[in-house]
């Protein structure tokens, strides 16, 4: 007969609660955001009355997740970059270089001396003057080979040696790019975080995708372009021996040098060496200061290693001239006065104090290891967004109001049950959105708006399996029993299938497409709940308590 | 008193004019078919690459200035279309300009967005740009493969789920009725050219779900009644499981259209494309559940013989 036993209906009632206690902060969303900011706040800044007050607005005892606002109803800047991880390799064999050189030297008796040569940029490649001494000279430029370190790598080297005649190539193997490609995201995804953490707005989304390309979503930045600027600035920091000073930009430089201009001094260039010295890579903090005559300035500090390099260079070289380079521009080419020991040092230049402490930032942040292409950028302002959340409100009440009001001139009492579970249905919905932190898009309110439609479609399943069981005339429980036992394959079926299409709408689709088919899987799910749960609870509370003789659906 | 879309009891003959709805039907996806390459659908930025600036002004939107004022910058095919929506007013004229993909280049870069907001500026001083979007060749290439991927696939999983939890005819039933609604959907685009983005794609998948939701109502009704009438014509019992569920399919669809209705007269211009197309396909989907799917059962009939006499309702076990 009908009967639910006790546990089972405590349990529905509990996870109802449950679910409308989750969906409750999202109808005092700009109460509840302020709690969490104030929050955030307290913990990060300090508590200030201000923020005590706004912490105070929200119970904190209750739940205070929120669904969050997609960038098209909350506004905000979208780029999909990607990262020319290639570009790494070149500065990966420039970095071996030093090491080969002096490796070779060692054996001059045998190979004689060594020159490197100019190349494509993902191989080093040297020149022997005894061709003779080429078994060697592998060995020996072999024997400089590490293991990769990663899992699909293991027990293969980093680098792959040839000779040809009297050329030396050394480049990375496929593992080792490979290897080298995933830090290289890794990197660039931690630094662009760090970079969009600085300017502090909320909830970024800085994501890697496939192979070489990095999601970037901000809320509430003006606009594309803005956080390109943010991100894009790569700030490398590096410093090189001068070769000469020109006003020639055309003058060609020598093997392996640059020409690069000064940043105050128009129509001035520095000739310099192409391998820096240090970068901006080993440093481990820049402060914005000020140098001995009070004028801003950035101090630094070197890592050990930096730090060591930095001194041997400048003891070394004391009495000529090495150039501080930022993104391809001398800042200033001081002469190096005495050997600089410790790795600290400090900038100067035509700085003003928000110059000194941006690039301090940005220093600190540290070098994208790559450029990056954009290849889509999508800006929505927030009025828009605005707008798009006070139609799709509306659309809901009344999509809502006019399925009630159809449901219930359809079935009456039980169109009613209907009605309940259906306000049950969405508020369990926006209660599963919360706990798992899902985006809510537009899209996604127009999944909601189909999840209103089609969650009756289990209850008129059902209901209309009564009105035809009550044909039969087997008495009321029989029919609503029937009812519920018959429709269950139907709803079953149908929403397994429904399913299957949102799941792989989720797998393969992405920004909005993904948003819709959250909304539309998970109204799925709390749907069938409520019809095959809920309403049958009500029926079954309400049947005990009448007990009608006969009943009409 | 109830609110009765359907009368109680039904005896429609939904097979009486067969050849005509079936003919019917083969003609308009052949009319979509031929619209789709002939006219070709109207691809967004999203599959096509290029830049979309959507412009909101207090002054109206004079599609010919805008023209004029773009026209010197060279940036090839450009499109303006004005956007009305009953909640903007004499106060908000919002129109959408589509710039081609620029050669050469991954996506739009941002001084030739600055040029033409400066452009309009100069002709509508009080205009803003509430929306500004660039998708690079690149990854619209892509995006178009994802889209493809993903209808095809969720149509062999359908295939293969209908195949597992009834017989194979329903399957490709299923099946042809689905591609029946996603043709005449893509025939609608290419016919009224509504701009067929990304959101469209999750439309049609989402026309495929509620197809197939109705589709699968009526056959699970029909494979009940198949084991209750054992002896009576194929075409009966399936006129018995549609007149049936006829109630229950009407009442469904009204609700969903209910809402979506709601949906498309309030819900916004931004998202109107999209639920029009949910909202056709709802139509479309409950007319090919009736008339397509089934009659695609009947043409390759069913295999009687060997059901098992008791095999009863496969969820009777559970205790829901």
């Amino acid at each position: 007969m009908l009967d639910i036993p006790l546990w089972k209906r405590v349990l529905i009632l509990g996870v109802i609660a449950l679910g409308l206690a989750f969906a409750l902060p999202n109808l005092f969303y700009a109460k509840v955001e302020g709690h969490n900011d104030a929050l955030v706040e307290i913990e990060a800044l300090g508590a200030t009355p201000d923020r005590l007050s706004r912490a105070a607005g929200w119970p904190d005892w209750m739940p205070s997740t929120l669904v969050n606002l997609g960038l098209d109803l909350r506004g905000g800047a979208h780029l999909l970059a990607e990262v020319q991880v290639s570009e790494v390799y070149a500065d990966r064999l420039d970095g071996m270089w030093p090491e080969v050189r002096d490796a070779l030297r060692e054996a001059r008796a045998e190979v004689g001396t060594i020159r490197r040569i100019d190349t494509t940029p993902d191989e080093l490649a040297l020149r022997i003057s005894r061709p003779e001494g080429m078994a060697r000279a592998l060995q020996i430029v072999r024997a400089l080979a590490r293991p990769v370190v990663s899992l699909t790598g293991i027990g293969t080297n980093d680098i792959a040696v040839a000779g040809q005649g009297d050329t030396i190539t050394v480049r990375l193997t496929p593992e080792e790019q490979a290897a080298t490609d995933d830090r290289t995201m890794q990197q660039s995804v931690e630094i662009i975080r760090r970079r969009v953490d600085e300017v502090g707005t909320r909830e970024p989304t800085i994501q890697r995708q496939g192979a070489d390309r990095i999601l970037i979503q901000v809320p509430g930045i003006g606009s594309a372009g803005e956080l390109k600027a943010l991100i894009g600035t790569t700030a490398q920091l590096t410093f090189h021996p001068v070769v000469g000073r020109t006003t020639d930009a055309a003058q060609s430089p020598g093997a392996r040098q640059m020409v690069l201009p000064s940043l105050d001094e128009s129509g001035v260039f520095y000739i310099v060496e192409q391998t820096p010295v240090v970068t901006g890579e080993e440093l481990v903090d820049a402060q914005p200061s000020f140098d001995q005559n009070g004028r801003p300035a950035v101090s630094f500090r070197f890592n050990p290693s930096g730090a060591r390099k930095f001194g041997d260079y400048t003891a070394e070289n004391i009495g000529s001239p090495f150039a501080i380079v930022l993104d391809n521009e001398v800042i200033s080419a001081p002469v190096i006065q005495s050997h600089i020991a410790g790795g600290s040092g400090i900038i100067t230049g035509s700085f003003n104090v928000e110059d000194s402490t941006n690039l301090a930032v940005l220093l600190r942040a540290g070098a994208l290891p790559a450029g990056m292409t954009f290849l889509e950028e999508r800006t929505i302002g927030p009025e828009l967004g605005q707008d798009s959340i006070d139609a799709g409100r509306i659309a809901c009440l009344v999509a809502f109001g006019a399925v009630l009001v159809f449901m219930w001139a359809s079935y009456g009492l039980f169109g009613l049950f209907a009605n309940i579970a259906l306000l049950l249905n969405v508020g369990l919905l926006f209660g599963l959105l919360s706990v798992i932190g899902a985006t809510l898009t537009l899209p996604g309110i127009a999944g909601i708006v189909l999840t209103i439609g089609m969650a009756v479609d289990a209850n008129v399943l059902i209901f209309e399996r009564i009105r035809e069981e009550l044909k039969t005339a087997k008495g009321p429980a029989r029919a609503i029993e029937l009812g519920y036992e018959k429709a269950l394959s139907a709803i079953v079926d149908a929403n397994i299938t429904t399913f299957i299409v949102s799941v792989i709408l989720f797998t393969l689709g992405s920004g909005p497409v993904r948003g819709f088919s959250i909304t539309l899987g998970l109204g799925i799910l709390t749907s069938v709940f409520t019809a095959i749960y809920v309403t049958r609870l009500f029926v079954v509370i309400w049947f005990e308590h009448r007990r009608p003789k006969t009943i009409e659906v | 008193m109830r609110l009765r879309l359907v009368p109680e009891v039904t005896t429609f003959d939904f097979f009486k004019h067969a050849k005509l709805t079936f003919g019917a039907s083969v003609l308009a996806m052949i009319l979509a078919i031929l619209a789709w390459v002939v006219i070709g659908l109207n691809f967004g930025i999203d599959f096509r690459g290029g830049t979309t600036i959507r412009t909101e002004s207090v002054q109206a939107v004079d599609v010919s200035a805008y023209r004029a004022a773009l026209g010197p910058l060279g940036l090839g095919d450009v499109t303006i279309t004005e956007v009305f929506d009953p909640s903007f007013g004499a106060e908000r004229n919002v129109a959408m300009i589509r710039i081609q993909a620029q050669d050469g280049q991954e996506s739009v870069a941002a001084d030739t967005v600055a040029m033409v907001e400066q452009a309009l500026q100069a002709i509508a001083p009080s205009i803003t740009f509430p929306s500004v979007e660039s998708v690079g060749p690149k990854v619209s290439g892509e995006l178009i493969f994802t889209a493809l991927m993903a209808v095809g696939a969720s149509l062999v999983a359908i295939l293969f789920y209908i195949w597992l939890r009834f017989e194979w005819q329903f399957s490709v039933g299923a099946v042809v009725a689905l591609f029946h609604d996603v043709i005449l959907t893509i025939g609608l685009f290419s016919v009224l050219q509504i701009r067929f983005d990304l959101a469209t794609i999750a439309a049609l998948l989402t026309i495929i779900g509620y197809s197939i939701n109705d589709t699968v109502v009526i056959f699970d009704r029909l494979r009940e009644n198949l084991i209750k009438f054992r002896k009576r014509d194929l075409r009966d019992v399936m006129n018995l499981s549609v007149n049936e569920t006829l109630s229950r399919t009407v009442m469904t669809s009204g609700t969903t259209l209910l809402a979506l209705i709601a949906l498309l007269v309030l819900g916004g211009d931004v998202i109107r494309g999209f639920v029009f197309a949910i909202t056709w396909g709802i139509i479309v989907g409950t007319y090919s559940s009736v008339f397509v799917a089934k009659n695609i059962v009947l043409f390759l009939g069913v295999n009687r013989e060997d059901k098992p006499t008791d095999k009863g309702n496969q969820f009777a076990g559970i205790d829901a």
